[in-house]
């Protein structure tokens, strides 16, 4: 039978369900693919400069400051001067990648991220990590939570969320070859290797992932992995699901989101990015402009989170395999005969080892 | 590139008329910063004309030195200095703040020819000075970076993390003027948010700091020139200046900040200030 995967690599689609994928999966933070790819960078292109606001270790760009150190600018804890800087140097022609926390990149400096980099359009590419809640033991105050959304609002940006070492570090050659401002939204925790080498990662363009047609998940970030878990979990039950790598945020791929809408009839996006102007508000403003049809958007809700390992924490805050089958479970129930194929039969509660629990918002009280 | 450079009284009837030129584009446009443009003209005059290394013809040379108003709302002066230099038709200065000028309310680096840098908001300026002074050393070029910073500007905390990290990087192609005006868009610096001692304070930043009465001619482009031969340590201007400089209805009011004068406030102010500064 010919496989309904692509790209995925054969080891991890053996894993997809079970319990252990994240403990025997290879994997890594994204940050350190990176910083790989970074050093890559600077071998090839003597423009390329390295800025970093004192997490040059935990980001690994402290590697570009050993190989290239008249290339690598520390700016301390100061990322309002290292943007403006950044922007600074944009205009002589250098292409600076800015190394920061995503809090930092897409709230502390904003102003100097939306004002002197994407408004004069300078080649600045800000390389984000703990971006989402990928920080889990860190908590809420190093949880960018809002910085997908933060960065899709502003005018020309072009932000790009990949979900696996292999496609970061080709999304960091891409944006370095793109003219413009570029955002790379990086993971603190590890992420399993997804990708085989033949991933054709195209700014803007989405990536199939897994064919199916009963309804199609678009997923960025370390949410794809959740995605392909959630669909070989529902292959099991008889319900076929398209997955897609939605890497780049922005821009979106409308052709490939109104594809899988017409194929399937049905949509689920997956984010770990809150639910408001994210992946998820992109893939319904489209939907609901030119193919209104069933969706549900799974998101971190109206609330912060905690500190706590990655896993429990992206699993409290519902942003894991089951809440993306729930969210599927819902959308077919909604969805109108004759789109796409059918269920089966109906989807039985999804099992999962993991304690579920009830997020109490911690904000938006009435007083 | 550069040409034979100006006499001290050249750049004092120059700088008459670019602060004629400001009053009438801000008369003009119904809207924008008198008070901190005058303040500010004869240092940007003694930039434009004596001291920048620059090509008004070739406004994108690599080897230019480059010229950042961080305090942006003052940009009418850069406007005027730019036209008066050559850069653009000086036709274009009636059309600041209209529809599809050339010349936005805050510089545009992509619509103004000669504007090195987009800003506005402030506290970003020195930052990207100090991004293009680092690549001038990486680029091994010989070009000269200046900053104009606003003394309520210096509130912004972003301000003094670009004069740590010049120091740091021993920035001595880099050269700030602190135009000191002592007035910001409500009131008097000092009883808003105090910034003395600012002079002590750019010293313990690591910064060398000449002091300059900013409205004088003699003063500023003396300073300036010390600056570009000054090396090993980024050097701040401190120019105190008059808000509102030759306008004596708008000097040390800080309603002039941000208001613009009407057709018969516009005459007097011209007449004043063709009667102080053109005919030397």
């Amino acid at each position: 039978m010919k496989s309904k995967y692509r790209y995925v690599l054969p080891g991890l689609q053996a894993l997809l369900a079970s319990k252990d994928l994240f403990a025997k999966a290879p994997s890594e933070p994204t940050r350190y693919s990176y910083a790989d790819a970074l050093l890559e960078l600077g071998e090839q292109n003597p423009d390329v400069v390295s800025l970093d606001a004192d997490v040059s270790k935990s980001m690994k760009t402290a590697m570009f400051a050993a190989r290239f150190p008249e290339r690598s600018f520390n700016f301390g804890i100061a990322e309002q001067n290292m943007m403006a800087a950044a922007a600074g140097m944009a205009t002589t022609g250098l292409i600076p990648f800015a190394n920061t926390y995503a809090v930092f990149a897409s709230m502390r400096a904003l102003d100097m991220v939306r004002n002197s980099i994407h408004y004069p359009r300078l080649n600045v590419k800000i390389a984000a990590s703990h971006s989402g809640i990928t920080p889990g033991p860190d908590g809420v105050t190093h949880q960018a939570q809002e910085d997908l959304s933060i960065m899709r609002s502003i005018a020309g940006s072009t932000v790009i969320a990949p979900a696996d070492p292999t496609s970061t570090k080709m999304a960091v050659h891409a944006a370095a070859a793109y003219d413009g401002p570029v955002y790379l939204s990086l993971t603190r925790d590890p992420v399993p290797v997804l990708y085989d080498q033949t991933f054709p990662f195209k700014i803007g363009k989405a990536v199939l992932l897994r064919e199916g047609g009963d309804v199609a998940i678009f997923a960025n970030r370390d949410l794809v992995v959740q995605a392909l878990i959630a669909a070989e979990l529902l292959a099991k039950r008889g319900i076929d699901v398209r997955v897609i790598d939605c890497h780049t945020l922005k821009p979106l791929d409308e052709g490939m989101v109104l594809k899988g809408a017409r194929e399937t009839g049905a949509i689920v996006t997956a984010e770990n990015n809150i639910i408001y102007g994210g992946l998820g508000s992109a893939v319904a403003e489209l939907l609901v402009e030119k193919y209104p049809i069933p969706m549900k958007r799974v998101g971190v809700g109206n609330t912060f989170a905690e500190s706590g390992p990655y896993l429990e924490v992206i699993d409290k805050y519902g942003l894991t395999a089951r809440h993306i089958i729930r969210a599927v479970s819902e959308v077919l129930k909604r969805k109108p005969a004759g789109k796409g194929t059918s269920p089966a039969k109906p989807i039985p509660k999804p099992k999962t080892n993991l304690k579920k629990s009830k997020v109490k918002p911690t904000v938006g009280k009435k007083r | 590139m550069t040409q034979a450079p100006m006499t001290i009284d050249e750049l004092k009837r120059l700088a008459g008329i670019i602060r004629c030129d400001i009053i009438e584009m801000i008369c003009t446009a119904g809207a924008g910063h008198p008070g901190g443009s005058l303040s500010a003209t004869d240092i940007v005059t003694a930039l434009y004309f004596r001291v920048m290394r620059i090509d008004p013809k070739n406004p994108g040379w690599p080897d230019r030195d480059r010229f950042i108003l961080s305090k942006g709302h003052a940009c009418p002066v850069w406007y005027a200095a730019l036209a008066e230099r050559g850069y653009f038709d000086k036709a274009q200065l009636a059309t600041l703040r209209k529809m599809n000028s050339i010349l936005q309310g805050h510089p545009d680096m992509n619509k103004t020819p000669g504007v090195d840098m987009t800003v506005g908001s402030l506290g970003h300026g020195l930052s990207a000075g100090v991004g293009m002074a680092l690549s001038a050393r990486l680029k091994k070029k010989d070009y000269r970076v200046w900053v104009v910073v606003g003394d309520g500007e210096s509130q912004e905390g972003s301000i003094w993390e670009a004069a740590m990290s010049a120091a740091k990087w021993k920035l001595d192609n880099l050269t700030a003027v602190l135009d000191r005006n002592h007035l910001q868009n409500d009131f008097c610096v000092d009883d808003e948010m105090p910034i003395e001692p600012v002079a002590d304070k750019w010293r313990a930043f690591g910064w060398h700091v000449d002091a300059i009465d900013g409205n004088r001619m003699e003063q500023v482009v003396t300073a300036l020139e010390a600056a570009r031969a000054r090396k090993g340590i980024p050097t701040l201007i401190l120019a105190e200046t008059v808000k509102g400089k030759g306008v004596s209805f708008m000097e040390n009011v800080a309603d002039w900040h941000g208001k613009a004068p009407c057709q018969t406030e516009a005459d007097q102010a011209l007449d004043e200030i063709r009667r102080c500064y053109c005919e030397i």
